[in-house]
Parts: structure tokens; sequence; C-alpha cells
């Protein structure tokens, strides 16, 4: 695999439905490294990520993985990345150990290196006892971190988040966000879209925010701060400074 | 406005926009084709039912032993269907939360809720007894005299039994398994009702004539030494859809007092039990310990996922092989005439082909579009066609594993009637798979029951190409060269149906 500074690198990249919903999208993303996107409903984030993690095909534009040309050779680029969307999508007849030797399997993950991660990852977002429980019983908390689980458990370099913790509890919450933070700390690069931006302000290195389906402004949250001349507003009074009223009502 | 005159209509108009979506897809734009496509439909049936009752309408009065049979039969056959549909809608009534929670939390009295329900129950069952019935009650008033008109007030009756037995079971259901349990029961319960009485005529006719027909059974003398003498009460329905007046009235009192009578008495607890049923939720299941996670290719990972839900949902299962419920009167057939006719082992060649082409239909749904996490597939680093290949490979398995002692029965009789059967399972089945590829939208497990109404070109498709590859290979067995003209209208349905298949945003890979 080419070696590269950026784990996820778009240039002018369009996708069209009924109007443009991402139109000359241009964003790198550093290896390693936390990165939020974010933006107002209907700015372009999913269907930019979607399209990154090969559910989409865009109309124009290119798209490169730690360097792989994840439009010409989507296998490759895959094979280094997980995708978590906002709403877990797990088999409810399956218990969490089922649905991991799964993805371990789509994965081509060696079964004894499989089999040991996935019982530390259960430990670890607190799913040990319900490890032989079928899902269907499951909370969406709980469902989210199977989830999650299974997006780990074959050890990607780059995990795409939408909205992971929409609808989970404190607890949950956090349990996800120090699982994410600790992967971060191993090498791991994580792009995350969120509408809480308490999460974005505390966790991201970097923060892109996305408008109308154009990259408006990006930084870390001091150089934001300074480019909107607000030294110590918070990342809510930055984002609405720049997405205004108006596209927050769209 | 009187609460009960108010929402009586609000129920009515949902009911209405169910039927519309159902019979357009979701799609308002083919509403009036869908209607076109009703009435076109019922003066077919009407067509199909002046050729089987027409000769049979003049009756004579009293009729004999034999008509009363037939009639009572063919009732009887009727009123397990309106027992299915109406056990499933009950079924529906008390789990489904859509605005139960909405309603039970209003001021608004539960049993009127529960008697609005039912009623529309009762309603919906007259509703599809009517389109499946009516033309044949049509055709007997044209062909034999308007007294048969009466069979429509019977039509009615055993519709309001039909749903006041359904209220009844489930009720018993609740009472003595519990609700958890009960969702479940009644739904095969519902699945199976209908096929059973069907099976067991047919088991009559193999018996007794050596033959599938239902009516060389209701004709047997073995079911007319059984039968009640003329005087019984026991032929009062048949006596009234001939036009026999009071015992019309006698039937549509007694059915209208039986459902009265289940309503009042299931109305007073279906608060209970409707907070009972959303209490049941899905539990919890353990399976056994996990020892060792198995290794293998992507592709073997898929097959072990779709074999694992399959099996572990019985619901599923129910739906799914309800068609291999009707092999059971071939499988009959056959061990009756083992070792001594293979002309009737010709007969089994289609039957197996026209069943693996619909059981693979249904299997190659759940697996295809039924695909529970479509966005964990869509992104693991496995090409598109090596996931459909997998997905494929576990459709047309579970048909051979199904199918094949049926098959190695056959072989033991006869070598080439199991080698075209074989070929045609396989060619049905792949055949079935791949238009639900070209049809494939993504839908819950859950819409399993209604997957017709996402595509009605694909179930037209899918039904036509199983009965082209099951006369073909019919043909086949019984050495006729007809069976180029049946395998070439298989496969031009096959080309149809991916001419007109919708254009796809085919994912990369």
């Amino acid at each position: 695999m080419p070696a590269s500074e950026f784990a996820l690198e778009i240039s002018n990249l369009v996708k069209r439905f009924a109007r443009p919903a991402v139109d000359g999208l241009n964003l790198r993303v550093r290896s390693g490294e936390f990165y939020a996107l974010l933006g107002p409903n209907g700015a372009g984030k999913t269907t930019t990520l979607r399209i990154v993690a090969g559910l989409l095909q865009p109309d124009r534009g290119d798209v490169s993985i730690f360097g792989i040309d994840a439009l010409r050779d989507p296998v490759a680029a895959k094979s280094v990345l997980a995708w978590v969307s906002d709403e877990p999508m797990i088999y409810d007849k399956l218990t969490p150990l089922e649905y991991l030797e799964f993805v371990a399997g789509l994965w081509g993950v060696d079964a004894r290196i499989a089999q040991s991660r996935a019982r530390e990852l259960l430990g670890w977002l607190e799913l040990g006892p319900h490890a032989d429980t079928r899902c269907e019983g499951f909370s969406k908390g709980m469902r989210q971190k199977v989830a999650l689980a299974g997006a780990l458990v074959h050890d990607p370099k780059l995990i795409i988040l939408d909205e992971p913790l929409t609808g989970l509890d404190a607890g949950s919450a956090r349990q996800v966000k120090k699982v994410l933070a600790e992967r971060v700390q191993a090498g791991c690069t994580v792009i995350m879209t969120t509408h809480i931006l308490e999460v974005a302000e505390r966790m991201a290195e970097r923060i892109g925010v996305i408008a109308s389906g154009k990259l408006i402004a990006e930084g870390t949250l001091e150089e934001l701060r300074r480019r909107a001349g607000k030294n110590n507003s918070t990342l809510e009074d930055i984002f609405l400074d720049l997405v205004g009223p108006s596209d927050i009502a769209a | 406005m009187n609460k009960a005159v108010w929402f009586a209509r609000h129920e009515l108009r949902l009911a209405m926009r169910e039927v519309m979506w159902m019979l357009s897809a979701g799609k308002p734009r083919r509403q009036k084709i869908a209607l076109v496509l009703l009435l076109l439909l019922a003066a077919f049936l009407h067509f199909v039912a002046w050729a089987i009752v027409a000769p049979y309408a003049k009756v004579t009065f009293p009729p004999d032993r034999t008509t009363l049979v037939v009639i009572t039969g063919s009732a009887f056959l009727g009123w397990t269907v309106m027992i299915s549909q109406a056990m499933e809608s009950v079924t529906r009534a008390f789990y489904t939360r859509a605005d139960l929670d909405l309603l039970l939390s209003s001021p608004a009295p539960t049993r009127l809720i529960f008697v609005l329900r039912v009623g529309a129950i009762g309603i919906t069952t007259s509703l599809l007894a009517l389109i499946l019935i009516g033309p044949f009650i049509n055709a007997l008033a044209y062909a034999g005299g308007l007294h048969w008109l009466s069979a429509y007030g019977v039509l009615f009756a055993m519709s309001a039994t039909a749903a006041a037995l359904a209220v009844g079971m489930t009720i018993l259901l609740f009472r003595t398994i519990g609700p958890r349990r009960t969702r479940f029961v009644a739904q095969v319960v519902a699945a199976i009702v209908g096929a059973v009485f069907v099976i067991g005529v047919q088991a009559i006719s193999i018996f007794a004539y050596g033959s599938l027909s239902r009516f060389d059974a209701l004709h047997s003398s073995l079911v007319m030494q059984h039968m009640p003498d003329l005087d019984s009460p026991f032929w009062l329905p048949a006596r009234a859809a001939m036009g026999d007046i009071p015992a019309l009235v006698l039937v549509m009192g007694l059915g209208f007092s039986f459902f009265a009578l289940a309503v009042s008495v299931a109305s007073r607890r279906f608060g209970e039990f409707a907070v009972a049923a959303a209490g049941a939720g899905a539990g919890n299941v353990r399976q056994r310990a996990k020892r060792k996670f198995r290794g293998g290719s992507a592709a073997a990972a898929l097959r072990r996922k779709e074999w694992t839900l399959l099996i572990r949902d019985p619901w599923l299962v129910s739906q799914s092989m309800m068609q291999i419920l009707y092999l059971i009167p071939p499988a009959l057939l056959l061990w009756r005439n083992y070792g001594s006719d293979n002309g009737n082992l010709v007969v089994l060649a289609p039957v197996l082909v026209m069943a693996a082409g619909q059981l693979a239909g249904g299997l190659a749904w759940l697996a295809i579009s039924g695909e529970d996490a479509p966005d964990l597939v869509s992104t693991a680093p496995i090409k598109t066609h090596a996931v459909i290949r997998a997905k494929t490979e576990a459709v047309i398995g579970s048909v051979a594993i199904v199918l094949a002692p049926i098959v190695a029965a056959i072989a033991t009789a006869s070598l080439w009637i199991a080698f075209i059967t074989s070929v045609g399972i396989v060619v049905a089945a792949a055949s079935s798979t791949t238009i639900q590829l070209f049809f494939r939208a993504q839908a819950k497990r859950s819409n399993f029951r209604r997957r017709q109404t996402s595509s009605r070109i694909a179930t037209f498709a899918e039904a036509f190409s199983s009965i082209g590859w099951a006369a073909a290979a019919g043909l086949t067995a019984a050495g006729s060269l007809l069976a180029i003209p049946a395998g070439a209208l298989a496969v031009l349905v096959l080309a149809l149906a991916r001419l007109l298949r919708p254009k796809d945003t085919a994912l990369r890979a």
C-alpha cells in the first residue's frame, strides 16, 4: 500500500440529486487525526462520507484513501476503512459475537485474531455479559456499541462515523467517545459528523464546516476562533456565524 | 358527531389508504393503473369461474347429497382462507404499535376501539372473499338463476364467523401461552390453516383415486359414507347459498350473533391484552456460548450468515416454506404409486420445479432485498458480484436441501425423471433469484409478507418463469418436444424482466 500523509483526500467532488448535494468539495484529513465534519441538515456531510465509504457513486471528482484511488480500486480502499452510521445496522437474530465473527469473515481477518479482538472489544464496550444474547432485545445504545465493535474488529486505519452518538444515553456516549479517543491514540484516523458541537469541540483536532455541499471553513478550534475574531467564543457561536440562519433552517 | 361514527370514519380512511398503497406499491401515479388492472383481473376471474361452474349451475331442488357435499366442501375451503386472513389481521391489531399507544393513552373507550377494529377486520375479510368468490357466485347466478345470489349472504356470515373465530383463537392463545409466544404461534397458525384443509382433501383424493384433484375427494365414497343425512343442519350453509331463504336467515343470524358475542366478550379485555402485547417485546434469547470463530472466505461468512438468520426466524421459515406444505400431496402420490406407474412420477417433475422457483423467489428476496445491514456488506472489501454469488449459493443450497429427499426418492424409481427434476429445480431457482436481483429494493425482512407490493413485474415474472420451467421439466420427463417452446417461454420471461428492471444505482466494486 502506498504510504500517504493523508488518510483521506477529496478533490472537486460533485454529487447531484434533485439539487447539488456535494458541490466541488475539496477536503484533506491527515493520517492519525480526529476530524469532525460539521454542517446544518442537508449540507452534504452524509453524502460526502457515503461516497468515501463506497456507498454512493459521485458524479465527478476524486477520492483517495491512504493514497489508494477509492473510485478505481474500491476493494483495496474498503479493506482499510470502517463505516458506522447513525442507525446501527446489525442482525437481530445474531449475537454480538456472531456479528463480529461475520464482520471479521467479510474483512478476511484470521479467525483466532478476530476472536481475541472481539472479546476485547465487547469488554471495552461493556457488552461482555451480552456476548451470546441475540441483538433483537437490545437498546439503541447497545446496538450502536455492537455496530462500533463491528467497525473496529478488523482493525481499520480509517473510521468514518455518521452521527454515532445520536440517541445514546450519557453512559453509552462516554464509552463510545473513550474507545474512539483510544483508537486515535493508537494511530487510527477518525472522521465523524455530529450535531453535538460540544463533542467536536472537545474531541476533534481539526474541524471542517460544510454548507451547501462546499467546505466553508476548516482548522483547529483556535484557528476557527481567530478567523471568526472571537477568541473566547464557543464552537456553537462560530458555527452559527459561519452557516447563518438560512442554512440552519434548511 | 358521534364518537363511534367519527372513529369509524378515521379507521375507514386508514384502511382505504392501506388498500390503495398495496395496490399501487406506494406510488400515487399508479393508482389508476392498479384499478384498471383490478377490473381486468375481476373480468378474468369471471371468465375462469364461468368455465368451471357453469355446467353445474342448474341444480334440481331438493339438492342431492353430491351437490351439497361439493358446495359445503368448497365453502369450507374458502372459510379456512378467511380464518387465515382474519387471524393475521387480529394479530396485527394487537401487536402493531403504529397508533395503538396514542389511542390507548387517549380518553377514547378501549372497547369502542376494539369493536371498530374487529369490525374492520370482518369487512376486509369479506372484501377479499368477494374478490375471489364473487365471480363464482355471479357465474352461478347467470347460468343457473338469481337464487344463487343468496350465496353472498352466506359469504358475509362466513366472514363474520371467521373474524369471530380469529378473535377467539388469539385471546385463547394469549391466555394459554402468553403474549410473547402468541404472536408467532398465531402467525404460523394463520399461515397453515388454509393449507391444511387443501392438503387434507388432496390426500383423500390420492388414496381414494390416485389423483391430485380436490373434486375427486369430495365425490369419493369415503366422504359420502361419512356425511350426515340430507335433513341435517350441517347442510344449512349449502342450502342457504342455493337460495333457501329460511336457511339463509338462520345462517346469517347465527353468523352475526357469533361475531357479536365474540367481540362483546373479547372487547372487555382488549386494553389489557394490547398492553401485555406491547410489553412482550423481543425478549432476550441466549445462544449457546460461542467457543471458536470459524474461518473461511468472505463468501463462506455470507452464506453462513444467511442460513443462520433463516433458521432463527421461525416466522419467516413458516412463510417462505408454505410452498413446501403443498409438496405433501405429490409426495403422498409418489408413495402410493411407488414402483407401479412411472406416468404418475412425471407429474411430480413440474410440481417440484414450480415449488423450487417459488421457494427460491422468497428466499432470494430475504437474502438480497431483505439484507438488514446493507451498508456493512457494501463497505466490505468484497466485490459486488462475489456478494451476489454467495447469496445465490445460499438460496439455491437451501432449496436443494429441502427438495433433495423427494428427488432422491424419485431417483430410486426413475433416474431419468429424477435427473430432469434436479435440472429443473436448479434452473427455476436460479431464474427466480435472478429476477429478485433485477428488481432488488432495500426493505426490512419483516416486510416479507408484503414483498409483492414492491414490484408487480417481479412477482409476475417470478411466477411465469417458474411455470415455464415447470412445464418444460414436465414435458421433457414425458418425452414431449413441446418442452422446447415451454423452456423458450421461460427464457423470454427472464429477458423481459431484464429489459424492464429499474435503472439501478450500481454500487462500486
